[in-house]
């Protein structure tokens, strides 16, 4: 038997599964792994592959984006029975002004991350195009979180 | 086509094994962010970004294989790293725009 739902309008979904990584800040030797992960408990699960993709590149971002700016972070992946959604919560120098963050082709990315190929300016915009709904909060000195969700139907 | 075509018609030498899988594309790009968002599943990547993290956004998106120009040469981590995603490198000493037009004469549109 199923317990009788709780009549309260802002009851939060179930969480069907739930994970949480650590990201270390400029670890790039293991930059991806956490992507990686989570996109393998995704195939297990038998989430749709357009579904998988979008979580892959936004997650990737936002793995990359806490190497290289963040001194370290809690990534927590969870799936709900309407959506996948990730909390990515870092400690660091944060974002001073998100508005230009957000904006396609600005970056602060150092020379050395240019010659990796990253300081396109598109982390964040990747993260938001690839998800149906994303938030963004940031003090400067303290950190930044991410949450964003994309939707399985 | 298959990626063992393309290595046989532009003579690219494999880095790793090479892997038996169909292409369905080719996209080019050194940008990370570009590559993870635009590459679609079963992609020839052409670029001269070689290291772990495209490794790592390749085999997120899918990417069959990897063509890198201007004679770079993946490190012994990243050849590890692209065997065990089955992922085929393919090195070669012509640029981007060179491997571009052959591929175009090697038919795939």
């Amino acid at each position: 038997m199923f317990p009788a739902p709780v009549l309260d309008v802002i009851m939060e979904e179930e969480i069907l599964y739930s994970e949480t990584f650590r990201i270390h800040g400029n670890d790039f030797e293991h930059g991806g792994e956490v992507a990686a992960a989570v996109k393998s408990v995704m195939k297990q699960l038998g989430i749709r592959s357009d579904v998988i993709r979008r979580l892959s590149i936004a997650n990737f971002e936002c793995e990359m984006n806490v190497i290289m700016y963040a001194d370290e972070a809690e990534f927590e992946f969870s799936v709900l029975p309407s959506q996948v959604r990730v909390v990515c919560k870092d400690r660091g120098q944060g974002i001073p002004d998100i508005g230009l963050a957000m904006q396609e082709g600005w970056s602060t990315a150092t020379q050395q991350m240019r010659e990796r190929g990253f300081g396109a300016g598109l982390g964040l915009p990747n993260i938001k195009r690839n998800s149906d709904k994303f938030e963004i909060e940031s003090t400067p000195s303290v950190g930044t979180t991410l949450r964003y969700s994309v939707n399985l139907e | 086509m298959k990626v063992q075509e393309i290595v046989d018609r532009l003579e690219l030498k494999g880095a790793t094994k090479i892997f038996d899988k169909d292409l369905s594309g080719v996209y080019i790009s050194d940008m990370v962010s570009d590559i993870i968002a635009n590459a679609k599943a079963g992609h020839l990547l052409v670029t001269v970004q070689i290291h772990n993290n495209v490794i790592a956004a390749a085999n997120l998106v899918d990417i069959a294989a990897i063509v890198v120009t201007q004679g770079k040469l993946p490190s012994d981590d990243v050849i590890k790293m692209a065997e065990k995603a089955q992922i085929s490198i393919l090195s070669t000493t012509m640029n981007r725009w060179q491997v571009a037009t052959k591929l175009y004469e090697a038919g795939i549109r």
